[in-house]
């Protein structure tokens, strides 16, 4: 056994760092590459965002060089100069006219240049969205936290399928390829939203097939993962470890796994019948006699309410699966931080489960406004009301937590709180727009965009910063700078909700989403608002450098962590920080549960290894 | 042995045998057949929601066109029961500890998948011919898109059983689980067949 020691410490770089498949490295890898994918969408949202407060006007600094063509760029001056010779050889009044004019045309399109035009705006949104989802805040929660803590949460030396795991980091590797190949072919990357609705996603250029390339490998990633950690978590855990002895975090992997694993292939049925559609001509999404810009297309039959039935079919669950770690993570996050049992235990496992199963049959939510049957819809919108059910009982039990314990402040706490006021936002316009005659009114609306971002930015986003403060010093052997780290949260808190609060106003005003702003005379009262939103949205953009660079730096500078630097319960941290290569030197003993903080004897927590020395402290 | 892999199988301080190895894999063989059975029932789902709404003359005509290689579909459905046969004898010969049994059946199971194969070959050749690809109309889309895959997953086994008997010789007596995945996969597609033969050529 020091012998299999010996050889790992002697592993190369290419082993440790590249084709690794110990899951403390694939996590790393996950996170590392998800911060990548962050700031490009952030960077293609900030564009998109100056284009809405600045209508017509070149985005600053990288505009002219991604949003203009090198062809444009070099025509720009030659044109100003040919209509000022023209303006100089004109004779009379009348060609001095039309050469000014021209002069002023010129002069006009080059101010312009590296300016959104409505194509690349529509591609903006539809990358923005799909990057965020499928490359940032899935890998992250899924990739990197699933990987990194599953396996020292049940007490063992790594997944059961190493070597899947790693493919499956590779397979998403080469999605992260195609989707960044997507921007470099003819016509740009995928523009029909990240729902991709048929029929503009059959129509689109080769970006789409790439788009769709890169989902499909994106998915089989995903059910690789899924496949690993439903086997680690039910077959590998510590002797004394129980189902109901596992933190939250993980039983939220564990659901998530389970809808990865069961809604993902659907997801990856649906792309393979789009690409088919776009590629070998079958006809599943297309409908009868389509007609594009006067033009009889081949295809003929098929079902264009199908793909998004498919689609949601998948992508409700799926955004459980963007949040349902989260909620797991910020549990534990608030369990220490308050130094309290979680309230609740068992009910938070049911309801999350409760969540997921409801997860499957809500889909249509999506499709009020669709032209499907109107009666589906009432039956949709009651079972959308009833998910509000088991995520009111998550949101009271984060209360009964946090009730009468002795709140530590720090980053990882701050962050957790967030995430849980956060999250009762984002329900809350939830279910306005589960009630049909609402939701007719703010489709399609910047309502919808606040809700989401509630969600997904206020609510598992920053539970991924508390996160990722709270477990790097067990990834990383050093702590992260507390100071920076409370900045960063606060200018996060602040500007995230200036940019996304507003867009509940603007949205119920019937701002309509994945518009470009330019268009539209009636959208010119909300220019104000946009223009607040889009400072608000710069600021936040730039304060995410302040966690990059705490993270980097900590990296190298930060203080040495010891082992349980929260004073938590969990298996994690009975280990030295960081966590050595096969975590356990040997599978520790389980006799408590995760949560025994403020119990009786001289010590305020108990450790998961640890035998209590009475019985614990009525309260 | 010094990569995580084999630290993972057999636990650090070699307290995890074989047969703990064995069911993980069976469990993870299981799940990963969970998820196919979502992805073909997506394909399902989707055949039989534009089967609903399709016009009885394209319905008509399409069985019609199909009827004339039925012969072959039918053929086909036998071939792949018989190699259910052959691959369930294939694990049992190795669970007796007989190698040289299991590596025929597992060759053999093979065989019968590659025949399979050339018959959906000459199916599929005898709709090119008539100019029938998956672009024809809506069934002719439904009908390769979910032969196609079943094909593909059938051809998949027929590559991997081979690769699979080749090794039965290293495998001792009591680690033989990729003899049992593979036997468990092959039924798999074997099933998914008998849910599209009736569903694609009868109904
Ligand atoms: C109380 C719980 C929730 C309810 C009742 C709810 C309800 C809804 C409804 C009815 C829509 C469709 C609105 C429309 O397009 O007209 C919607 C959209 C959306 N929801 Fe939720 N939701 C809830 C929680 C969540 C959570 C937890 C997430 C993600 C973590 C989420 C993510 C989204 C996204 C991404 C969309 C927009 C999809 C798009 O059209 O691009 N929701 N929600
Ligand atoms: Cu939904």
């Amino acid at each position: 056994m020091s012998d299999e020691h010996g050889g790992h410490e002697k592993a190369g770089i290419f082993r440790t760092y590249v084709w690794s498949t110990n899951h403390k490295m694939i996590g790393k890898q996950f996170l590392v590459t998800s911060f990548v994918f962050l700031f490009i969408a952030g960077f293609l949202v900030l564009s998109l965002r100056w284009q809405l407060a600045n209508p017509g006007k070149p985005v600053p600094v990288l505009g002219r060089l991604i949003f203009a063509t090198a062809e444009q760029r070099e025509k720009a001056p030659k044109d100003i100069a040919d209509a000022e010779k023209e303006l100089a050889a004109a004779k009379d009044d009348a060609a001095k006219k039309k050469a000014q004019e021209n002069l002023d045309n010129a002069n006009k399109r080059a101010a312009g240049l590296g300016a959104v035009n409505d194509q690349q705006f529509i591609m903006l949104t539809s990358m923005h969205g799909s990057l965020m989802i499928f490359f940032v805040i899935i890998p992250i929660l899924v990739g990197a936290f699933g990987n990194f803590l599953i396996p020292l949460h049940v007490g063992t030396h790594d997944m059961a399928f190493p070597i899947l795991n790693a493919a499956s980091y590779w397979v998403f590797w080469l999605a992260c390829v195609f989707a960044i190949a997507g921007f470099a072919v003819e016509g740009g990357a995928a523009s029909a939203g990240w729902t991709m609705y048929s029929t503009l996603s059959e129509l689109g250029g080769p970006g789409q097939t790439m788009w769709l390339i890169s989902l499909t490998l994106v998915g089989f990633s995903s059910i690789m993962g899924a496949v690993n950690y439903l086997t680690t978590i039910l077959k590998m855990r510590a002797p004394g470890l129980s189902m109901w002895r596992l933190p939250l975090t993980t039983w939220a992997q564990f659901i998530t796994a389970v809808l990865q694993l069961l809604a993902t292939p659907v997801l990856a049925g649906a792309l393979i019948m789009l690409s088919c559609d776009r590629l070998l001509g079958t006809h599943f999404f297309t409908p009868g006699g389509l007609m594009a810009t006067y033009v009889p297309q081949p295809h003929s039959g098929g079902n264009v309410l199908l793909w998004q039935h498919v689609f949601w079919f998948y992508s409700h669950p799926a955004v459980y699966i963007l949040v349902l770690p989260a909620m797991g993570m910020a549990s534990d996050l608030l369990a220490v931080g308050a130094r309290k049992a979680i309230f609740g235990y068992k009910a938070m496992v049911y309801s999350i489960t409760a969540i997921a199963g409801l997860g499957f049959i809500v889909w249509a939510h999506h499709m009020f406004m669709s032209g499907m049957k109107p009666g589906l819809g009432t039956a949709f919108m009651i079972s959308t009301m009833l998910i509000a059910l088991p995520s009111a009982i998550k949101v009271f039990n984060w209360l009964g937590t946090l009730w009468r314990g002795s709140i530590r402040f720090d980053t990882p706490t701050l962050n957790a709180l967030s995430f849980v006021s956060m999250f009762i936002i984002g329900g809350l316009s939830g279910i306005f727009m589960a009630a049909t005659p609402v939701d007719i009114f703010i489709h399609d609306t910047y309502y919808i965009v606040a809700h989401f971002h509630y969600v997904v930015f206020g609510g598992s986003l920053f539970a991924v910063f508390g996160a990722v403060f709270f477990w790097f010093p067990k990834m990383f052997g050093r702590m992260m700078n507390p100071m920076l780290g409370k900045l960063h949260w606060f200018l996060s808190f602040v500007f995230f909700n200036l940019t996304f609060f507003p867009m509940h106003i603007i949205g119920a005003g019937g701002h309509m989403r994945r518009v470009q702003i330019g268009d539209y005379d009636w959208l010119a009262p909300f220019h104000s608002w946009n223009v607040f939103i889009t400072h608000s949205a710069i600021v936040l953009g730039f304060s995410q450098i302040l966690f990059v660079f705490n993270f980097f730096w900590s990296m190298y500078k930060g203080k040495p962590a010891e082992a349980n630097p929260w004073q938590s319960n969990t298996l994690e941290w009975s280990i030295p920080s960081p966590a050595p290569e096969h975590n356990y030197h040997v599978i520790p003993e389980v006799y408590n549960g995760p949560y025994e903080y403020g119990v009786a004897g001289d010590k305020e927590y108990l450790p998961q290894t640890e035998k209590s020395a009475g019985p614990p402290a009525a309260h | 042995m010094s990569h995580a892999d084999a630290a993972a199988a057999h636990g650090h301080d070699g307290g995890e045998d074989h047969a703990v190895t064995f069911e993980r894999a069976r469990f993870g063989m299981w799940l990963f057949i969970a998820s196919e059975i979502m992805m073909f029932g997506a394909f399902i789902a989707v055949y039989i929601v534009l089967r609903m709404s399709m016009p009885q003359e394209v319905v008509d005509y399409s069985k019609e066109v199909l009827s004339h290689t039925f012969h072959l579909a039918l053929i086909n459905t036998f071939i792949l029961i018989a190699s259910s046969y052959t691959v369930v004898r294939g694990v049992n010969a190795m669970s007796k500890g007989n190698k040289g049994h299991c590596e025929d059946m597992l060759i053999l199971t093979a065989a019968l998948g590659l025949l399979f194969l050339v018959l959906k070959g000459v199916e599929y050749a005898a709709k090119f011919d008539h100019g029938i690809g998956p672009s024809h109309n809506v069934f002719f889309s439904c009908y390769f898109l979910m032969t196609g895959f079943h094909g593909l997953h059938v051809l998949i086994g027929v590559i991997l059983l081979p690769w699979c008997a080749f090794y039965v010789e290293k495998f001792d007596a009591h680690h033989y689980a990729h003899v049992e995945n593979l036997a468990l996969y092959w039924h798999f597609v074997d099933v998914v067949w008998i849910f599209l033969f009736p569903i694609v050529y009868l109904l």
